[in-house]
């Protein structure tokens, strides 16, 4: 890695996020050092109240920090308005939910469009790419279908591409696999993985399950508010990443 | 990017129709009603206008009795006019056109096997200028039978068909009561009055001829005079007041026993009165356009809520509190101006609808609809901002994470 030339995808410095006052204060991050590079695909774990959560919001330009330094890309986004904060959302980053959040009543590709729709982009160059976008995760044929006539791993499948149609830096995901069977996760696991490999997008992942988190070639765990362990792992299955 | 919102609040709207279409449904129902209303008062007002203006222009009415009414009583107390106040009025009154005198009684017209009740007017060749009216076919009264009382008669239109059907009348004979009489013309159709009455269900016989061989007295029930313009009017109505005060020696102090009627003054009355009228009913029906801007509050703030984890999706790909904001806007100004539209046309619809039942003209006002437009738009702003600002300020994290 050649951090010491140009600036970390991500870098958290001694980062705090306190919420209340007095007596009811409650210390949800209690000072994170975190570096993640460009192409890292990243498990994040710990169990409820560590401060995972928090720490997701805070990288996914949601939250800020109360004290301590967040830079993207080397810029600080410490001291952005929330605008400036939604811009980078929308150039920079992409969301994957475990509930998927995908927009009721709404077609597959209107829903893939979202971003493309803040973005501005004209409707014909909208419909191309999010049409593209379902491609690349494998639903071409069900661009008319909403929601609720799609499987859960297909709805999972229609908000990674979503996520992916704004072609984002780094996709964050929150628990993806969280509401699903677990051969209807590993083939989203196989999808991130992908895009991750292919398309060299930096992957943030919340999970519980360590057969999940064992995709991915870096493991980051929390306890209490700090980071208790950070590992670079091999993937139980097939290629190891060349570093 | 207002574009865009405009697409994102259709696609909403059609996303739930069902809640859309009850959500302007107030709107609906109060721009319909603003529209009715403003519709029928008009027509309302034209009719009035235009009635008046059939009776005759610039008309003054000279009534034996008192007061507007009169009643019955009052007016037979006080003695008729004779055919020397006619003239009178004639020479003494500068500024007016024509004067005719007028007595009425109701009679029998028949022909052949057809009979027709109908009202039989004496007067003389002047009663055509004074009202106003043209003769479809024939003549008018000459000097002599005016003078003679002939028995000739100039039908009006109904009484025509009534009788005659589609033959031409002129030169016919037909019976009043027992007496037999000829037409020498036939009026052109006037329609109904301000007050309802068919003004063509109308004999008009001379004067002398009526008083003679109809009634039986001498009796002038009462003189028309028409101004010679809108501005002398009121002159002329306060001299023919002087001279019939002379005339009928009635003291200083003591009331009037007749009365002299302006047609201009009572065709303002009613136009004010149904002006005042529509105003009041519209402003009822405003009020009804404010609730239905109530109601997409209401329902705009559930939606709010309901859609909570979606602005917070939104927010997550990228939407600024701004987008947001005025993603919310478009959708309560869309749904309100379809719910002005939607209102206008039913609103037209029924004011039309309604006028034909009440037998008034439409008039289109482009006006009322504008202003109906806007102000329901209006609403859609004002009771739309509070929700939208509410789904603008919410915050992204707490927004995901609703259930």
């Amino acid at each position: 890695m050649n951090s010491a030339h140009s600036p970390a995808m991500i870098e958290l410095s001694q980062v705090t996020k306190f919420y209340g006052e007095g007596e009811g204060e409650v210390r949800a991050l209690r000072g994170i050092d975190l570096r993640i590079e460009a192409g890292e695909f990243v498990a994040v774990m710990g169990p409820s109240g560590s401060g995972k959560s928090t720490c997701m919001n805070i990288l996914g330009c949601l939250d800020t920090p109360t004290s301590g330094h967040y830079r993207f890309l080397g810029v600080p986004v410490g001291e952005m308005s929330a605008d400036q904060r939604a811009l980078l959302r929308r150039n920079y980053l992409g969301f994957v939910f475990q509930g998927f959040n995908l927009l009721s009543r709404t077609t597959a590709l209107e829903n893939v469009e979202l971003p493309l729709v803040y973005r501005g982009l004209p409707a014909a160059e909208r419909h191309v790419r999010a049409k593209k976008a379902l491609l690349e995760v494998g639903l071409t044929g069900r661009e008319s279908h909403v929601p609720s006539q799609l499987s859960g791993g297909q709805q999972q499948r229609v908000a990674i591409a979503r996520a992916i149609v704004s072609q984002p830096r780094v996709l964050f995901a929150d628990e993806p696999t969280g509401n699903l069977d677990s051969a209807t996760s590993v083939e989203i696991m196989k999808l991130l993985t992908a895009l991750n490999e292919q398309r060299g997008i930096t992957i943030v992942m919340v999970t519980h399950e360590p057969d999940i988190a064992a995709w991915t070639h870096r493991v980051v765990k929390f306890r209490d508010g700090l980071i208790e362990n950070d590992e670079v792992v091999r993937r139980s299955e097939s290629a190891v990443r060349s570093l | 990017m207002f574009l865009n919102a405009l697409l994102l609040a259709l696609r909403e709207i059609r996303r739930n129709v069902l809640r859309s279409s009850l959500t302007i449904l107030g709107i609906v129902i109060g721009v319909a009603s603003v529209i009715t209303m403003v519709t029928i008062g008009e027509g309302a007002t034209a009719q009035v206008q235009a009635d008046m203006q059939k009776l005759g222009t610039n008309l003054l009415q000279v009534f034996r009795g008192q007061g507007w009414g009169g009643g019955g009583g009052a007016r037979t107390a006080s003695p008729p006019f004779t055919l020397d106040d006619v003239r009178a009025i004639e020479q003494e009154i500068s500024g007016i056109r024509a004067v005719a005198p007028s007595a009425s009684t109701g009679a029998q017209a028949i022909y052949g096997n057809t009979n027709w009740s109908t009202q039989v007017t004496g007067t003389s060749d002047k009663y055509l200028e004074v009202r106003d009216w043209t003769l479809a076919n024939g003549r008018n009264f000459s000097e002599s039978e005016l003078r003679s009382g002939a028995a000739v008669c100039i039908l009006g239109d109904s009484v025509k068909q009534e009788l005659f059907g589609s033959q031409d009348p002129v030169g016919a004979n037909i019976r009043l009561q027992r007496l037999s009489c000829q037409v020498i013309g036939v009026l052109t159709a006037k329609g109904q009055s301000g007050f309802g009455q068919n003004q063509d269900d109308i004999v008009l016989v001379p004067l002398r001829m009526l008083q003679r061989r109809l009634v039986g007295n001498s009796d002038v029930n009462n003189i028309m005079v028409s101004a010679r313009d809108a501005a002398s009017t009121e002159k002329v109505q306060q001299d023919i007041e002087r001279l019939m005060r002379e005339r009928r020696k009635i003291r200083d102090g003591a009331e009037d026993d007749f009365n002299v009627r302006d047609l201009q003054e009572i065709t303002s009355a009613f136009t004010n009165s149904s002006r005042v009228l529509t105003a009041l009913l519209s402003a009822v029906a405003a009020v009804s356009l404010v609730v239905g801007g109530v109601g997409i509050m209401n329902i705009m703030l559930v939606s709010v809520t309901e859609r909570t984890r979606e602005i917070g999706t939104r927010l997550a790909v990228g939407a600024m509190a701004r987008d947001v904001l005025l993603q919310f806007l478009v959708e309560a100004v869309t749904l309100a101006a379809f719910g002005g539209i939607i209102g206008i046309i039913l609103g037209l619809a029924a004011g039309i609808l309604a006028n034909n039942a009440f037998n008034v003209p439409y008039v289109f006002n482009p006006g009322i609809i504008l202003v109906s437009f806007a102000f329901s738009a209006a609403v859609g702003i004002v009771f739309g901002y509070f929700p939208a600002r509410r789904a603008a300020q919410l915050d992204p994290i707490e927004a995901l994470r609703h259930e």
